[in-house]
């Protein structure tokens, strides 16, 4: 099991942050990625694997109307 | 009949002449005020107190409006006032989204005051014509211009009751009339409404800019509130101003490097970074639909549903096609952000103007999802046409879409039915019949003649005449204070219910937007986080209605490293910006927490306001269900496996076995009490008392103690 965004997701072998985006439906552009505390460049979304247990930040930066 | 016939046609009621005199630190320290019943012209200076507390814009309306009205004033009395007045910042070219007007009045829609924001030159061109403030007061007999001319020093007023009223067309004669030559045409602007704003209270009012590469007058709307009712109650056709010729320094700022050096960083970020972040320039703000389908917030079917399979049909992509980019997309000079998109020679197929070709001024996000998917509606080009007669009749496309939504869910509860709607099948989906309530309405006939009451007031209709049911209208009609809601669904967002609810003037998003912050990053679990954003975020935003400014190019664009900064949401950069140009302008020496404070002092007058009008306490925060929960067993049953987690995990009641009708009670005494909290949390933030009155000390502390104001909030104390 992780935290996303402090909520409780399950943890599968091999998740990348890329993969948890898609599974969560995130696709909006401009989201920052935090592991534990660590910010994660969006080149290395596909390459960054998630360790179990991890607290993950997705923060959309929506601007909004 | 030819400009110069119908020019012939205007009947000079006054003149007033004034020297024009000049701009300094952003001030042109008079306002004007016209007295159509007494057709009488003056000026007020602006006092050193008046700019101090209340900055100018949205700050300036309220003061000169709280002046001109008492407690008993109707909006259809002829002493309640329309108020446009640009801001301090408002008019420089350097910094892009500087050239907001505000508008101020008593809504037929709320009772209460209503401001409004819009883009278009006049606000910038008022002020450079020598003031800072344009303010109307009484009634015309006949139907009126007027005219400010800021180059040769007269306002007058003019009988024009031979011009047309609706405003694609009058908008066009007016540039055509008032300007010298064509080269001039750049530097009029009209204000004018439509046919519709006569028979409704939700008409709005447009504001002009000339496009000189599309060579045809755009329009930028004031939407929200009724203020089109109130101008064309005044039976005013249009306002007009010609100024001088637009520089950079017009504004004689105290500082221009400071404005320089802001700009030029901004103009960078929007070259290199909106192709990777919105792509404004290219779509505007229909990219938002898109998001918000895929995050569930996109409103559909009166706000029962966050999503649908066709949204696709409505997003960016299907009006990008119809763009033409070859104009000029900046509703004022320097915005480089670009949004106000247009599309040329669109084909009518309906109403007095079909088989025309015109130019449509939009679609923005809020059109698209306003008169689009909250009604089940996901055809681009229904979307632009409705757009196009909402704007020429002077109606608001949010009102009418939310207004048209909860129609049609009455519609299909069979409180109302065939016979009352004139045999419009009012179904969700209908274009045809939603658009022909659109062309009732201009008409000022038929049921579209009801339907312009807004859903408020036909709310009670439906109780009175057709014994509705009450509780289920409360539910489902989205109106706060009188103000139908703009299009956002907030169920999953309380601070977003708080951001609707806990406004001054309606659910208007412009004060607050924390869906995502809340719902999705979860950044402000606690009420006390909440809280603190439903203080910050509505004091920054009212910010930019205090000095002309526009909130887009504030976060609709971030720098390449906000997201590395301690609090990305608030843009901290763009901030520093706003206090740069703001000392820069005025020669002040504010910091980012003046800015707030500044913005405080109006904010708390408002409120104060409405309580001097008889609205403004807790009352009248209370929001209608749709926007906590699911009111119905089909919108439960749609997120089913999303409200039972929550049941479980939030709630402590274990869903199984529970009949759909047991959760949703549970579930809306666990949210309706949320939302209590939430205005207990908030208004303690605020400095208000648990009524959400201001609290004496909070007047004190912001130097707005004026024997007035607190003679109006010792009644709630
Ligand atoms: S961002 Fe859009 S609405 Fe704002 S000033 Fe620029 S063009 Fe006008």
């Amino acid at each position: 099991m992780i935290k996303v965004n402090g909520e409780d997701f399950p943890w599968e072998e091999g998740l990348t942050v890329k993969k948890l985006l898609e599974k969560k439906g995130y696709t909006f552009p401009t989201i920052v990625v935090l592991i534990n505390g660590l910010s994660v460049p969006e080149n290395e979304y596909v390459s960054t694997i998630i360790p179990d247990g991890a607290d993950v930040k997705a923060i959309h930066l929506v601007a909004g109307g | 009949m030819s400009v110069e016939k119908l020019k012939e046609k205007h009947r000079l009621l006054a003149q007033f002449q004034y020297i024009p005199g000049k701009v300094e630190k952003g001030y042109a320290n008079r306002t004007l005020y016209v007295n159509l019943s007494e057709n009488r012209i003056a000026e007020k200076p602006v006092s050193q107190e008046m700019k101090e507390k209340f900055i100018g814009g949205r700050g300036f309306g309220l003061k000169l409006l709280w002046d001109g009205v008492t407690g008993n004033t109707k909006w259809d009395d002829p002493e309640n006032e329309i108020i446009i007045a640009p801001g301090p910042i408002a008019g420089i070219t350097q910094y892009p989204g500087a050239g907001k007007s505000y508008v101020v009045s008593l809504s037929p829609l709320t009772h209460t005051v209503i401001d409004s924001n819009v883009g278009g030159y006049f606000g910038s061109l008022l002020k450079f014509s020598g003031f800072d403030a344009l303010e109307i007061q009484g009634k015309a007999e006949q139907d009126v211009i007027v005219f400010i001319d800021g180059v040769n020093g007269t306002v007058a007023i003019e009988e024009a009751s031979q011009a047309v009223v609706n405003s694609h067309i009058l908008v066009e004669q007016l540039t055509e009339m008032y300007a010298a030559n064509e080269e001039d045409k750049v530097n009029v602007s009209v204000v004018s409404t439509g046919a519709a704003a006569e028979h409704t209270l939700i008409g709005m009012l447009n504001f002009s800019f000339y496009d000189k590469r599309r060579k045809a007058v755009r329009i930028k709307q004031a939407g929200r509130g009724g203020i089109g009712t109130v101008f064309r109650n005044k039976k005013i056709k249009a306002l007009v101003v010609r100024g001088p010729r637009i520089k950079g320094d017009l504004n004689h700022p105290a500082d221009k490097t400071l404005l320089d050096k802001a700009g030029i960083k901004l103009h960078k970020e929007i070259a290199t970074l909106d192709n990777s972040q919105n792509k404004m320039r290219i779509g505007g703000t229909t990219y938002l639909t898109k998001i918000m389908n895929d995050y569930d917030i996109l409103p559909v079917n009166n706000f029962k549903f966050g999503s649908h399979p066709a949204a696709n049909n409505i997003a960016s992509d299907a009006f990008i096609k119809y763009f033409n980019l070859t104009g000029h997309d900046g509703c004022w000079y320097g915005c480089t952000l670009s949004c106000a998109k247009a599309i040329n020679a669109f084909e009518l197929k309906t109403g007095p103007y079909k088989g025309q070709k015109v130019l449509v001024d939009g679609p923005e996000y809020e059109t698209v999802a306003g008169v689009g998917s909250v009604c089940g509606i996901f055809d681009p080009e229904y979307i632009i046409e409705n757009n196009f007669y909402c704007d020429t009749y002077g109606i608001d496309t949010i009102s009418f879409g939310t207004i048209m939504a909860f129609l049609m869910e009455c519609y299909e509860n069979g409180i109302i039915n065939k016979e009352i709607t004139g045999g419009l099948e009012l179904n969700f989906g209908n274009g045809e019949a939603a658009m022909e309530v659109l062309h009732q309405m201009a008409r000022g006939e038929g049921f579209g003649k009801i339907a312009g009451l807004g859903v408020r007031r036909l709310k009670k209709l439906f109780v009175e005449e057709y014994g509705a049911d009450p509780a289920f209208l409360e539910d489902i009609g989205m109106e706060v204070k009188g103000l139908e809601y703009s299009i956002y669904l907030p169920k999953e967002s309380l601070a977003q219910q708080g951001g609707y609810g806990l406004t001054n003037k309606g659910p208007q998003h412009d004060e607050a937007w924390l869906i995502f912050m809340d719902m999705v990053n979860n950044q402000i679990p606690t009420f006390e986080d909440k809280a603190e954003a439903l203080h910050y975020f509505p004091m920054f935003r009212t910010w930019f209605s205090l000095n002309g400014l526009c909130k887009l190019p504030w976060n609709d664009i971030v720098p390449a490293n906000n997201r590395t900064t301690a609090e990305p949401a608030k843009i901290p950069e763009h901030v520093q910006n706003y206090v740069d140009l703001f000392n820069g302008v005025t020669g002040m020496n504010i910091t980012k927490e003046d800015l707030i404070t500044q913005s405080e002092r109006v904010y708390n007058f408002q409120r104060v306001f409405n309580l001097r009008m008889g609205f403004g306490t807790r009352e009248h925060d209370q929001v209608p269900y749709r926007s906590m929960g699911p009111v119905t067993v089909e919108e439960y049953e749609s997120r089913q496996e999303r409200y039972d987690k929550q049941l479980k995990e939030k709630v402590g009641f274990d869903p199984e076995g529970k009949t759909t009708e047991e959760k949703i009670a549970v579930l809306r005494k666990y949210r309706e009490d949320q939302y209590q909290k939430l205005c207990d949390a908030v208004y303690k933030r605020r400095g208000w008392t648990e009524n959400a009155v201001p609290k004496l000390e909070t007047l004190e502390r912001l130097g707005m103690d004026f024997p007035e104001v607190v003679e109006v909030v010792k009644k709630y104390l």
